[in-house]
């Protein structure tokens, strides 16, 4: 399975996921500059984790007029899989390929650790490796985390599966003492209406081996993989 | 433009003294123009020259099997293995972070940062150790915040995760923080870099940022100490640009990759003077530069601050003749500047220019290698003896041990750091295996078995109290702490803070401390790589307690010997490595509990030092240790308490005897050194016994892990808490604090 990682100026995740799907899931990755106007044909996009365009302004908001996202954009309506880890979902939700914003935490500060997300939904090519309301334990890493939709949307997102990870306790209980960020009904991750683009603040490439001290974050990436071979090699 | 004539007033305010001017007109065969004298202004300065400090560094232990680069390049270099180097050094930014914490720290990050990728080097790692005055005052709440806000901003968004380092607390940092930040990165053996100037002819680049009026003499301000003005000297602190720094990593780690480059330096305190000058230098040649030609974001810039200007992420650079192309090439990737601003000569001149007209012609060698160097009278201050003075039989005995024991975790100095290092990235990469809160920081080698150690130590107190057992214990415990996350300490970086050179009791702290470290380096076999001096660091003529910082390198064999304090399930065996010796002089209880900052720090022997840490390490490489932790800092309960509570998602309580006699808040607070507590499987207890007496190192069975309740006990006293409690008081005491006001 090929997968693609868009680098931004000022991204930095990108090693860590490429390090993950090549020496981790024994897939390959290639890293893609910014200014690249034409993609190559990838099951997988990557936009990852870092500070794209330094993040001034808004967040994502200099990095959706990357040269390259009018082909991330046309990925996605092909549906190709796109899955924005942090930085990548704020990026995403800027260029409209996902619903709503990412707010600053409620703490006004930057939180790094581990935190547990429960999974919402797995009839997603994102998901399928997880059992139902299994809980993972991954860590955050953000400032701007603090998942915001309007209450329309909000509706839809629920009415159609596309939440698919929501800030939990270790049991797997959404109170408020389990979300860090502040962010609406505990929301960590939701995906487009296609189910073929993910956004999550969680970082799954930090949980992804056990001397780092977790791998639940694994299994997004082998559900991509497993959907990759799903798919009959003609499809594409 | 005409530039101003030199007057006394004027040489006064560029902080020479009469005979270094002299010295000047020497070297020069003439007066100085005002952007030479503002040139040796800079270079001379305490910051760049380390006029005063030079002699006693010479003393300090620098080659080693492993070192391959010592002092006097920008980092240190120890060879790692498997073609691997680490380059690593450690730098102080107290000066700015006083007047401007958030950017006073971001910039020290932004600087020490450069120094490590400029040899080549990938930055993986960062670790700051900072301390400041009592969070009682609103003051030192502003410097903390806007410290760690700053590492913080800086740090994340630059993509060089924060993984580790420590904060402490005590009145005398109250006009004068401390922020010494110490960056790791990894090279190829084979692509090392350095900042020499070679080929004559061949062009000088200037990349990254464009030049500001910001920091003009910030090298100079960090050669003064502060008084009620020193708020004015907010302009010379600079403005730090992350996501510039991050594009300029990029793009020279890139360049690196060609056969381009010559050599590269970058431009930190004192700017394009000191880069340049350096680099002819170490290469034995000339520079000669336009500063015409250097990108500017500011009009009406005269030479003498293009010189001078502290402006971050910018770099100097010498590509090899004919490669132009290959290094605009990769800058402009980056919508970085890449220009030449000049060329290698062979005249040994630093000559700048403006345009035709020369502004400044120095020789190199008289500018760097000729730089005055002062052994400055050293005098041991009267009062050594009044702070060292401390009678036991005056200190009244605690009536309530467990009482103190929840104080003392409740410290700031001691307390759980989670509020702070949780405002930082300390997982990116994916090498960090044992994060901030343990003894040291362990992060695996990509693409071997091996990992790395860091630790950063420096106890003030004990220093002030003995400059020498206190230098010599901060080398010691940054050993000892990573030697019981698995790792064989193999070399330090220092970063040296202390007050004003020119009394002479400070030198003598500085003299003595140099000479306590120098001995323990020895001793322990771990040379200095480099490290940087911080002088002046007193406000209102009030000096900090000398604090040497020790960053200490370690390697593990295995990834897999990495261990951690924490307990790792019930019915493990206790033990303590090391002898408890009846001493509390300079403890953090003495402090606490009876206000006082008095006697003698704990004696340290270091060779049964040595020998604790060998035998700690063949334990661990045994596979018999499930954790071990470092006593320091409140002693045996403290470090007890803490192996219960530090993994917050496992609470493990301990029932122990201690069945010694002595006053029990000495057995149970005193810091003595060289002790190391383990707890293991009891099946495993006679092989550790068998490691210990091979190694002549005492060995005391303690108890056993388990169950929720602190349970300690001796011959005059019973402490019986909930693990909760402990977890509470440890755990709560520093957002409690930070909150108030």
């Amino acid at each position: 399975m090929r997968f693609g990682i868009i680098v931004f100026p000022g991204s930095n995740c990108e090693l860590d996921c490429q390090w993950v799907v090549e020496r981790v899931l024994g897939q390959q990755a290639d890293l893609i500059w910014h200014k690249e106007k034409e993609l190559k044909d990838y099951d997988c996009l990557i936009l990852p984790g870092g500070f794209a365009h330094g993040d001034y302004l808004r967040t994502g908001a200099i990095a959706r007029f990357s040269p390259v996202m009018k082909a991330v954009e046309r990925h996605a309506e092909d549906g190709g899989l796109i899955l924005g880890i942090c930085n990548g979902f704020q990026v995403l939700c800027e260029a409209g390929l996902l619903p709503g914003a990412l707010l600053r935490n409620t703490s006004l500060a930057f939180i790094c650790r581990h935190v547990h997300v429960r999974v919402e939904n797995t009839a997603t090519p994102f998901t399928t490796a997880c059992r139902p309301g299994q809980v993972l334990r991954v860590p955050i890493n953000h400032n701007e985390g603090r998942y915001y939709v309007d209450p329309a949307t909000l509706r839809q997102l629920n009415e159609k599966g596309q939440v698919i990870l929501r800030y939990a306790t270790t049991g797997g209980e959404i109170t408020d003492g389990a979300n860090p960020n502040g962010s609406l009904d505990n929301i960590a991750g939701v995906c487009n209406e296609g189910r073929n683009v993910l956004g999550l603040m969680p970082h799954p490439e930090r949980a992804a081996e056990t001397l780092l001290g977790s791998t639940s974050g694994l299994l997004l990436f082998e559900s991509i993989v497993r959907s990759g071979r799903a798919a009959s090699p003609m499809s594409r | 433009m005409t530039e101003p004539t030199i007057t006394q007033e004027i040489i006064a305010a560029h902080n020479l003294t009469r005979e270094e001017y002299e010295q000047v007109v020497a070297i020069l065969g003439r007066e100085p123009t005002y952007t030479e004298l503002g040139i040796f202004s800079v270079m001379w300065s305490e910051h760049c020259s380390y006029k005063s400090s030079k002699v006693h560094l010479q003393t300090l232990p620098t080659s080693g099997p492993a070192v391959l680069q010592g002092p006097g390049e920008n980092a240190g270099v120890v060879d790692l293995g498997d073609g691997l180097a680490a380059v690593f050094k450690v730098e102080s930014h107290n000066h700015p972070s006083f007047i401007e914490p958030y950017q006073g720290a971001a910039t020290g990050v932004g600087g020490i940062i450069r120094d490590i990728f400029t040899m080549g080097a990938r930055p993986i790692a960062l670790l700051d150790s900072l301390r400041f005055g009592p969070l009682a005052d609103a003051r030192n709440r502003y410097l903390m915040g806007g410290v760690v806000a700053g590492i913080s901003g800086y740090g994340n968004a630059v993509g060089v995760p924060t993984v580790g380092g420590e904060v402490c607390f005590a009145e005398c940092y109250s006009g004068n923080p401390l922020v010494n930040v110490l960056c790791l990165g990894i090279a190829p053996v084979d692509k090392l870099f350095y900042g020499r100037a070679g080929g004559i002819g061949n062009p000088v680049f200037y990349v990254g940022a464009k030049t500001g009026r910001d920091g003009i003499h910030g090298a100079t301000m960090a050669s003064e100490t502060f008084d009620e003005k020193s708020e004015e000297r907010r302009p010379t602190v600079q403005v730090g640009d992350p996501f510039r720094e991050k594009l300029l990593i990029e793009a020279c780690l890139e360049l690196m990759r060609t056969d381009a480059l010559v050599g590269i330096q970058d431009m930190g305190a004192a700017g394009l003077t000191c880069s340049s000058c350096e680099m002819a230098s170490r290469g034995g040649t000339g520079v000669e530069i336009d500063v015409r030609l250097v990108p500017r974001r500011e009009e009406g810039m005269t030479p003498y601050e293009v010189m001078l200007s502290e402006s971050q992420e910018r770099m100097l650079l010498v590509a090899r003749e004919g490669a132009e192309r290959i290094v605009q090439k990769i800058f402009a990737r980056y919508d970085l500047d890449a220009v030449v601003v000049g060329r290698v000569t062979a005249d040994g001149l630093m000559r700048v220019r403006d345009g035709k007209r020369v502004m400044a012609e120095i020789p190199v060698k008289g500018l760097v290698a000729d730089a005055p160097v002062y052994r400055r009278p050293a005098v041991r201050p009267a009062w050594q003896d009044e702070v060292q003075r401390l009678d036991l039989r005056q200190i009244p005995l605690p009536r309530e041990c467990g009482e103190v024991l929840l104080r003392l975790l409740a410290s700031p100095t001691i307390a759980c750091k989670a509020t702070v290092w949780e405002r930082y990235d300390h997982m990116l990469f994916l090498n960090t295996v044992v994060g901030p809160g343990a003894d040291a920081v362990v992060l695996r080698l990509k693409g071997t078995e091996r990992g790395i150690a860091l630790a950063m130590d420096g106890n003030g107190r004990y220093v002030f109290l003995d400059p020498c057992v206190g230098g010599m214990i901060a080398v010691a415990e940054a050993a000892r702490n990573v030697v019981t996350s698995g790792a064989e300490p193999v070399a330090i970086t220092n970063c040296l803070n202390f007050g004003d050179p020119t009394r002479p009791e400070i030198m003598w702290q500085f003299a003595e401390a140099v000479r306590g470290m120098a001995e323990a380096c020895r001793a322990l076999q771990t040379p200095v790589t480099g490290g940087n001096v911080s002088f002046y660091n007193e406000t209102m003529g009030q000096a900090i307690f000398p604090t040497p910082i020790v960053g200490m390198l370690g390697i593990l064999a295995h990834i897999d010997h990495a261990t951690t304090p924490g307990w790792k399930g019930a019915g493990d065996v206790v033990v303590l490595l090391g002898q408890t010796r009846e001493e509390l002089g300079g403890s953090e209880y003495l402090k606490v509990y009876h206000g006082l900052i008095q006697g003698r720090p704990p004696t340290i022997d270091l060779d049964l030092e040595r020998r604790v840490q060998q035998c700690c390490l063949e334990a661990i490489r045994a596979g018999l240790v499930r954790s071990a932790h470092d006593c320091s800092d409140g002693g045996l309960a403290v470090a007890l308490a803490e192996s219960c509570i530090s993994e917050p998602e496992r609470h493990i309580g301990v029932e122990v005897n201690l069945s010694e006699t002595g006053r029990p808040d000495a057995l149970l607070f005193g810091e003595g050194q060289s002790r190391i507590l383990f707890s293991l499987r009891e099946a495993d207890l006679g092989r550790l016994e068998a490691i210990a007496l091979r190694h002549a190192v005492p060995i005391t069975i303690l108890g056993r892990t388990g169950g929720s309740r602190f349970l300690c006990t001796g011959r005059t006293f019973t402490m019986d808490l909930p693990v909760a409690a402990l977890d509470q008081a440890w755990r709560g005491s520093l957002p409690t604090l930070l909150r108030q006001g």
